[in-house]
C-alpha cells in the first residue's frame, strides 16, 4: 500500500531493511570508524613525511623510562579491549550486572591509561621538549609528538566518557545491548590506532 | 543468541587473540633493538602493526561474523584512501635532498 492511499492523519513509519543487516547506529559507528582511521591514518602519514625529511630527527626514548611506560600502556588498553569484549558479551546475554562490571572496569583501563600518558608528557616537558623547540635536534619533533600522542588521548578520554554515559544509561534501561556493543567498537578502534602509533612514534625513536 | 557453550568456545578465542596480539607487540619491542636502516625497520614494524590490527579488526570488533558486503563496503575504501596518501613522499625525499629553506 503506497503512502498516498492511506487515510487522512494516519502514520505509518515504512522501515527499509537495515543494510548489511546491522541496526544504522552499528553502522553509522563503523563508518565514523574508518573516517576516524583515515584522520589517524593522514596524520601519521604527515609526522613520516617530517621526519622522513629532517636529517636530525631526535630518538630519545630510553628503555627505561619511556619504552617500559609505553609496555605498560599497550598492556593497559589491549588489556581494556578483552574487558570491554567481556563485557559486550555479557550484555549479549542479558547478564546486565556483569556487562556494567566489565564496563566500568574498561573505563577504569581508559583512565589509567591517561594518566600513564600524561605523567609520560610531563616528564618529557621537564627534559624541555616544546611544540617547536627540544634539547635534541629537529624542532618539529614536540609539535608532531604531542599533536598525534594528544590527539589518540582525546580519543581515549572521550571513549571513557561515552563508555560511562552508556553505562549508567544501560543500568537505567536507557539503553540497550546494542548500544554497549556499539562503543565497544569504538573502543578497539582506540586501541586499534595505539597499535600503529606505538611503532611509528615510539619503537621508531628509541634511544641506543 | 549464544548458548553457553558456544560463549565459553569464543571468549577462549577472544583471549587467544588478546594474548597474540601482545606477543607481536613484544616482536616490534624487540624489531625496535635491531640494528637495521631505519626504512627496513619500518617496513617490519607496520607489518606487525597490520597483522595486529587484522586480529583486532576481525576478532574484537567481531568484523568476520558480519556480512560480507559490509566487509566489502568498509575495507577496500580505506585501504585504497591510505594507500593514496603514499603519494607524498617524493616531496619528502626532495625536501630532505634539496632543502631550499635550510641554509
Amino acid at each position: 500500500m503506497s503512502e498516498a492511499n492511506l487515510p487522512l492523519g494516519s502514520h505509518v513509519g515504512f522501515m527499509e531493511a537495515s543494510p548489511f543487516a546491522i541496526p544504522s547506529k552499528k553502522l553509522v559507528m563503523w563508518l565514523f570508524i574508518i573516517s576516524d582511521a583515515v584522520t589517524f591514518a593522514a596524520i601519521l602519514f604527515a609526522y613520516g613525511y617530517l621526519r622522513n625529511a629532517s636529517p636530525n630527527w631526535p630518538q630519545p626514548f630510553k628503555f627505561s623510562p619511556s619504552i617500559i611506560n609505553v609496555i605498560l600502556m599497550t598492556f593497559i588498553l589491549v588489556s581494556s579491549s578483552l574487558t570491554m569484549l567481556i563485557a559486550t558479551r555479557a550484555a549479549k546475554s542479558a547478564d546486565k550486572a556483569r556487562a556494567l562490571r566489565w564496563t566500568f572496569i574498561t573505563v577504569a583501563g581508559g583512565v589509567l591509561f591517561a594518566l600513564l600518558h600524561i605523567r609520560e608528557w610531563s616528564g618529557l616537558i621537564k627534559e624541555g621538549v616544546q611544540l617547536f623547540e627540544n634539547p635534541w635536534g629537529s624542532p618539529m619533533f614536540g609539535a608532531t609528538f604531542f599533536a598525534i600522542t594528544g590527539l589518540h588521548l582525546t580519543h581515549v578520554l572521550g571513549g571513557v566518557i561515552a563508555l560511562t554515559v552508556v553505562a549508567l544509561g544501560y543500568k537505567r534501561g536507557r539503553y540497550n545491548a546494542d548500544d554497549i556493543e556499539v562503543w565497544s567498537l569504538y573502543w578497539h578502534f582506540v586501541d586499534l590506532v595505539w597499535m600503529f602509533v606505538v611503532p611509528m612514534v615510539y619503537l621508531m625513536n628509541v634511544a641506543r | 543468541m549464544s548458548t553457553p557453550a558456544n560463549t565459553n568456545d569464543n571468549l577462549k578465542a577472544d583471549i587467544i587473540v588478546y594474548f597474540a596480539i601482545l606477543a607481536l607487540f613484544g616482536v616490534q619491542v624487540a624489531l625496535a633493538y635491531q640494528n637495521v636502516h631505519p626504512a627496513q625497520l619500518l617496513v617490519r614494524m607496520l607489518a606487525v602493526a597490520f597483522i595486529q590490527a587484522a586480529l583486532a579488526v576481525m576478532y574484537f570488533m567481531h568484523l568476520r561474523n558480519e556480512q560480507r558486503n559490509l566487509r566489502l563496503a568498509l575495507i577496500p575504501a580505506t585501504i585504497f584512501v591510505m594507500l593514496m596518501m603514499n603519494m607524498i613522499w617524493s616531496d619528502s625525499f626532495r625536501l630532505l635532498h634539496m632543502r631550499p629553506l635550510f641554509k
